[in-house]
């Protein structure tokens, strides 16, 4: 009797929580804490809301979510390292009315890609790029980054970034926002509940921004990688926020006044 | 149809533009940049896509975004631009998406010059990007012939999902001839079965060029084996020039083989039994043609504007059956008829060996001590 | 049958564009012909050319190495080009720009003062068309008529209105390279 009292409670009435459609029914390949796998459902969240999933292209990038094609359900490229804003432009420029957005890490969208990145934003490209930042390169097992921070150590800054011999970490969303280009540049953050719902809100903001072709949005999440970090899942939300934070303040640095008229 | 006095990189806009090209993504180079402004201008007036990319890599990435739309797309550009487009156009041939490319060629390695060579020719035909794959490679000899095989690459692209690339060097993208440019096809957006356009009643697409699994990797390279074996079977394409009763061929493509030609008849006039075989495609390479070539004649001189890249194709095909020369000039340098013709004067007058390699010859002359 | 041409000059001096001329009027009279410039920094300033094969058969070289006709506009071309032409051929020489005399006698050497030909007729930038007809008037291949109507199909349309001074030039350059042939012999 107790099993079927169960599923009676499983009914359309109580649901609050299930599997956006615009995400496949496919175990990720994230390393437990992680939070790829969160923002790739605040995607598909907001391609449902939107419903946008079918005239969707999404590129892919070379990183740990090189098959981010696996889980969010629409029409995917695989860009080559650093290559996804050029891509996506090549898209969007031969479907102007399709919606086509980036997602890229940090060596990707920063490093190798960095050109690409800026000139997609400078010239206003109407295409989202969602940019996660987690301080190192994951797929290759935790090399120094762009934005690794000063005094972090990575596998090949064993001693800490040493910011006289390897430099300063790059603020990408500062940056970008200086670009007339832009339309929307916002940072946020995955580490809590009460970011992740922010950050959807932005992600969803950054669609809409395309999707009214007011130019180039991105929206920069800041990111754990518990296993290139050598920390728990929970001590990785920590580290985020006690580290990162400071570095990598959160906040709109571009909204355009075109956009700041829409209302979502 | 009139005929009209083309620039060749103009010539090569027009003639894409004319064959439904629907979006166009460069970055300047000398000596192909007129290639660029004359896109710059028509492409937008005819209200298709232009973009001067900010560099070669995110315009070859910017092509390879376009073609997963179906949409026929192309870049084009010169030698030190298409070495920074070599990981892009891996990655397309990877992806099995059509893209046509061209590339003028210029003076190298490095920097090099802005003058017209051939020394992209193993670059382009032999790999350059990394991976096993074939790009076709049509080798055009004059503005006319550029503008003909421009059309023919995209539907050689679209036909067999490959890269199809026209190869000139510098003097054939910077001379006017009179050309008869075709008629203005209209732009055609094909409805292919794996275009990324946004999965709207239907299952979605993915294009991709990441295999991890091995044997399957191994499938998609046999894949394109099949495909290439197919190419070979059906798109070689050449010219041949008085080899009727030839006793010495001499074998060359684009401008060494048109300036070939001339050499050809100023020694036909002096009483040479000469020919000369001009490869149209390099890729796939004519090699049953030459085969059947050192069949016919006595010995071959091979020239070219490198160090004798196309030269172990055609050593390939002939194998140690009869001799073969080679000429070639360097570093932007073009050859002038008389040179060649000495050549052949001196293969009439004595038959070359069979031993040796005819580069290393070759060389030895190039660099002896003047007398 | 075919002949090659090379004019040479400082950049600016319209050699380009004479070659143009003898190409256009080549393909109209329905030969074959290649125009092929010199290309890249050395046009900035420095000395431009282009050479111009005509033909009735499919192009070989579209360079030749000694030509059987050229134009030389200044000194640098006159001393880079005397020693390559053809013997037999000849050579039109812009006297205007030009101070030394020939250094050959088995080639035809014409020494028109292009420049000031031009300015008489009241524009300094049609020396090229005074040089282009002096040197058809020596070549059997196209006729002064062949450039003027070459001139009139191709001169894109807001230039039209100086087409009867670019006849002018051609026709002055032409009677005097007849004059000067005529006093050599």
């Amino acid at each position: 009797m107790k099993g079927k009292a169960m599923i009676n409670i499983i009914s359309p009435k109580n649901l609050v929580y299930s599997r956006p459609k615009a995400f496949t029914d496919t175990p990720t390949h994230y390393c437990p804490g992680c939070t790829h796998g969160t923002a790739h459902r605040l995607i598909a969240e907001v391609l449902d809301e939107m419903n946008i999933a079918d005239k969707t292209i999404g590129v892919a990038p070379v990183g740990c979510a090189v098959f981010a094609y696996n889980y969010i359900d629409t029409d995917f490229v695989e860009a080559a390292h650093g290559r996804a804003p050029a891509m996506a432009t090549g898209i969007k420029r031969l479907l102007p009315d399709r919606v086509v957005f980036a997602y890229q890490g940090d060596g990707d969208l920063a490093s190798i890609g960095m050109a690409e990145t800026v000139h997609a934003a400078a010239r206003g490209e109407n295409i989202t790029v969602i940019f996660i930042n987690n301080t190192n390169y994951g797929m290759t097992g935790g090399q120094m980054a762009p934005t690794t921070l000063p005094g972090q150590k990575t596998t090949t800054s064993p001693n800490g970034r040493d910011v006289e011999l390897q430099g300063y970490p790059i603020r990408v969303a500062e940056m970008l926002a200086t670009l007339e280009g832009v339309g929307y540049v916002v940072r946020r953050s995955l580490h809590d509940p009460k970011n992740i719902r922010l950050a959807k809100k932005a992600i969803r903001t950054a669609f809409e921004v395309q999707v009214r072709g007011l130019g180039f949005s991105m929206v920069e999440l800041l990111s754990t990688c518990s296993t290139n970090w050598g920390l728990t899942p929970v001590e990785s939300l920590k580290w985020l926020e006690e580290h990162m934070l400071p570095y990598y303040p959160l906040g709109d640095y571009k909204i355009a006044p075109s956009v700041a008229a829409v209302k979502i | 149809m009139t005929r009209e006095l083309w620039k060749g990189n103009e010539a090569i806009a027009e003639a894409a533009i004319r064959a439904g090209l629907e979006g166009y993504f460069g970055y300047p180079i000398t000596p192909q940049t007129e290639t660029l402004e004359w896109m710059s201008r028509r492409m937008p007036e005819l209200g298709r896509i232009f973009l001067q990319a900010e560099s070669e890599p995110a315009a070859i990435n910017m092509v390879y975004g376009a073609a997963c739309t179906g949409a026929r797309v192309m870049t084009s550009s010169s030698s030190p631009g298409i070495s920074l487009m070599m990981e892009g156009l891996s990655y397309i041939a990877g992806t099995e998406v059509p893209v046509v490319l061209v590339d003028v060629m210029r003076g190298g390695p490095g920097l090099g010059n802005i003058a017209p060579s051939q020394g992209d020719y193993n670059q382009i035909c032999h790999g350059g990007g990394h991976g096993d794959y074939h790009p076709i490679v049509l080798a055009p000899a004059s503005v006319q012939e550029a503008v003909d095989l421009v059309p023919l690459a995209f539907d050689l692209a679209e036909k067999y999902l490959n890269i199809a690339c026209v190869l000139l060097d510098g003097s054939i993208g910077q001379m006017m001839e009179p050309v008869e440019l075709p008629e203005m096809r209209p732009v055609v957006r094909k409805e292919y079965a794996w275009a990324t356009t946004g999965a709207k009643d239907r299952s979605r697409h993915v294009l991709t060029s990441i295999y991890l699994e091995v044997g399957l990797e191994e499938e998609v390279n046999l894949r394109l084996l099949k495909r290439w074996e197919a190419i070979k079977a059906n798109e070689v394409r050449f010219k041949e020039y008085y080899l009727d009763d030839a006793e010495i061929a001499v074998i060359g493509f684009g401008t060494a083989g048109r300036v070939a030609l001339s050499a050809v008849r100023a020694a036909r006039a002096q009483g040479i039994k000469v020919g000369l075989f001009r490869p149209i495609s390099v890729s796939p390479y004519p090699y049953q043609q030459v085969a059947a070539l050192a069949e016919r004649v006595k010995s071959l001189l091979v020239v070219e504007m490198n160090t004798g890249q196309m030269l172990e194709d055609v050593r390939l095909a002939v194998s140690r059956r009869i001799p073969i020369e080679f000429y070639g000039r360097l570093g932007g340098v073009v050859p002038f008829p008389d040179e060649i013709l000495g050549e052949i004067q001196r293969i009439a007058k004595q038959p070359p060996s069979l031993e040796g390699h005819p580069a290393q010859r070759w060389l030895e002359r190039m660099t002896a001590p003047q007398r | 049958m075919q002949t090659e041409i090379i004019i040479a000059g400082f950049g600016g001096q319209g050699v380009m564009f004479a070659g143009q001329v003898l190409a256009y009027a080549a393909m109209d009279k329905g030969e074959e012909v290649t125009w092929i410039p010199s290309y890249g920094p050395e046009m900035r300033g420095g000395t431009a050319n282009c050479t111009v094969v005509i033909a009735d058969e499919e192009i070989g070289s579209p360079l030749v190495k000694n030509p059987p006709a050229s134009i030389v506009m200044n000194l640098p071309s006159y001393d880079k080009y005397e020693p390559l032409v053809k013997p037999g051929g000849v050579l039109v020489v812009n006297a205007s720009m030009v101070d030394r005399g020939a250094k050959r006698d088995d080639i035809t050497e014409i020494f028109v003062p292009a420049n000031d030909i031009a300015e008489e007729i009241g524009d300094r930038r049609l020396a090229n068309m005074v040089a282009a007809g002096a040197l058809i008037a020596c070549l059997p291949i196209l006729s002064i008529e062949d450039l003027e109507a070459a001139l009139e199909a191709h001169m894109p349309g807001r230039h039209k209105r100086l087409l009867p001074k670019n006849y002018e030039a051609l026709r002055k350059g032409a009677e005097f390279a007849t004059e000067h042939a005529r006093k050599a012999k």
